[in-house]
């Protein structure tokens, strides 16, 4: 595989926080194009390794490549290339819908924060929203906001970390249409997520992040196959990628 | 990192925008903060100020020196309370994360408070001039009186900014304000030093407040100022240099 081709390489990532270990060695890589899912429950770290590879935090060792810039030795090219779409909707809240556009257009030196606005609000049907402050928005339209200001410059490599965590299903289904598209455009989406079924939704590339290393990385196809083949089926039912999971992390709860 | 460089002053342009809008469309609390400092004119003046003998027949002349410091040092506790929202929202993360002049960000809310609190001593100026203040100064007077207070809102704005970046709470963001609001009352703001007993006036007449509020009174009265404003000017320029580097310091943490 060329180099082009692979987005994000990241080689035994550490990282620590007062001593407790929190990465201790995460390899993966992420083709260009593709839609990467990283799922772990609850404080296994997907959030560091996305502070990690948008320059926001530093690892302790290991190396880390985005669009072939090192996150350490190029931040400042590394953040020419991504956008950073966090954990909890950061749009400006007195701003209208419009205006953080504009700023974030403004921000990224475009040419035409203006037009750059228009086009984004139109085609997260935002327009007629357009010039009410984001406050006023519902739950959904924030995160359509939100990662519509992700996309202003058309970074080449996005991240979404728990882009659906507190929307209602239908702003769920929105977000991974959008995901969708991203994706069919050629953007990378590296997403992370604690419900299984999203990973199962958009995925290309599954990783499983589980006490700081990543505990399986493949298609969804492959990681049903390392799910153990039972001898005699009686039954037609496939392995879900929840069932994959909790049999993966050695968890014995009821689905 | 050098291109980023160049960006600076044109990012912190819409940073400025940004918190300027803020303020505009939130005018309650430019009320806010000017209020209670016109309320403490309005006491001293018509309740206290009788029996305050300052030897002066102006007491509102004796008076609106401190007056303007208690305002600055309420107003600028808005600066860390903006700014903890802005970490708290993740809006410092997405900045972050983008290629611009990351000091921008900070620069940006430290002008909006320099604008916010010139808007709010203006005010406070009107009202006295309305309660009988009056002043020979001429203009190089009143434009040494502006680069005091300008020098003492930019110490305690980064006062504020190491306060917005390390609270953990909203109220802990702003607490930091109350010992310094309360400041001019153990001084010469509101009664000559002379009628405190011994350690009480020895604190009075060293601390930062008196010498500040001693010049700024002797510049609007066309007094001879001597050397006091050069100790007002060090206790300014020291707090802010230090306040400076310690609230730099804060923000690399907080990445």
């Amino acid at each position: 595989m060329t180099k082009n081709e692979i987005a994000i390489s990241v080689q035994g990532l550490k990282k620590s926080y007062m001593n407790i270990p929190v990465l201790t060695g995460v390899d993966f890589e992420v083709k260009t194009g593709s839609i990467f899912a990283l799922l772990g429950a609850n404080g296994a770290g997907k959030t560091t390794i996305v502070k990690i590879l948008s320059t926001l935090l530093k690892q302790d060792s290991g190396h880390a490549t985005v669009n072939g810039f090192d996150v350490s030795a190029k931040p400042g090219n590394v953040r020419e290339s991504i956008s950073l779409t966090g954990q909890f909707t950061a749009v400006d809240e007195i701003l209208t819908g419009r205006e953080n556009l504009i700023m974030m257009a403004s921000l990224r030196h475009l040419s035409h924060p203006q037009k750059v606005a228009e086009d984004l609000l139109k085609r997260f049907s935002l327009t007629e929203a357009a010039d009410r402050s984001a406050a006023t928005y519902s739950g959904g339209m924030r995160r359509r906001l939100d990662i519509a200001m992700s996309l202003v410059g058309k970074p080449q490599v996005i991240f979404l970390d728990e882009p659906t965590t507190g929307l209602d299903p239908e702003g769920r289904i929105e977000v991974w249409k959008i995901v969708k598209e991203l994706a069919d455009n050629g953007t990378t989406v590296f997403l992370t997520t604690q419900y299984l079924e999203e990973a199962e939704q958009l995925a290309d590339t599954i990783a499983i992040l589980h006490e700081g290393k990543i505990i399986v990385n493949g298609t969804l196809g492959a990681l049903k196959k390392l799910f153990p083949p039972a001898k005699v089926e009686y039954i037609e039912k496939q392995p879900t990628l929840e069932e994959i999971f909790l049999s993966i992390v050695g968890k014995k709860e009821e689905i | 990192m050098e291109t980023t460089k160049n960006y600076f002053f044109s990012d912190m342009y819409v940073m400025l925008g940004r918190s300027m809008r803020h303020i505009l469309r939130s005018m309650d609390t430019i009320i806010t903060v000017t209020i209670m400092p016109i309320m403490f004119m309005l006491l001293f003046v018509y309740v206290f100020g009788g029996a305050i003998q300052t030897g002066t027949d102006n007491y509102v002349n004796y008076l609106l020196p401190g007056i303007l410091l208690i305002s600055i040092a309420s107003g600028v506790s808005y600066t860390a309370y903006r700014l903890f929202l802005d970490m708290q929202r993740g809006i410092l993360e997405r900045f972050n994360s983008m290629p611009i002049a990351r000091s921008a960000v900070l620069w940006g809310h430290v002008l909006t408070s320099l604008v916010s609190n010139f808007i709010s001593v203006i005010v406070i100026i009107l009202v006295a001039l309305i309660m009988g203040f009056r002043s020979p100064a001429g203009v190089l007077s009143w434009l040494a009186v502006a680069g005091i207070l300008t020098l003492f809102t930019l110490a305690l704005t980064w006062i504020a900014v190491i306060a917005g970046l390390s609270a953990k709470t909203v109220d802990g963001a702003t607490a930091f304000s109350y010992p310094i609001i309360f400041l001019p009352f153990i001084s010469s703001a509101f009664v000559p030093t002379k009628s405190m007993p011994g350690p009480v006036r020895i604190f009075a007449e060293n601390q930062p407040v008196t010498s500040i509020v001693g010049s700024i009174r002797a510049l609007l009265s066309n007094q001879t100022v001597g050397n006091e404003i050069w100790l007002a000017l060090a206790w300014c320029t020291g707090i802010m240099l230090l306040a400076y580097i310690l609230a730099k310091r804060a923000y690399k943490k907080r990445l």
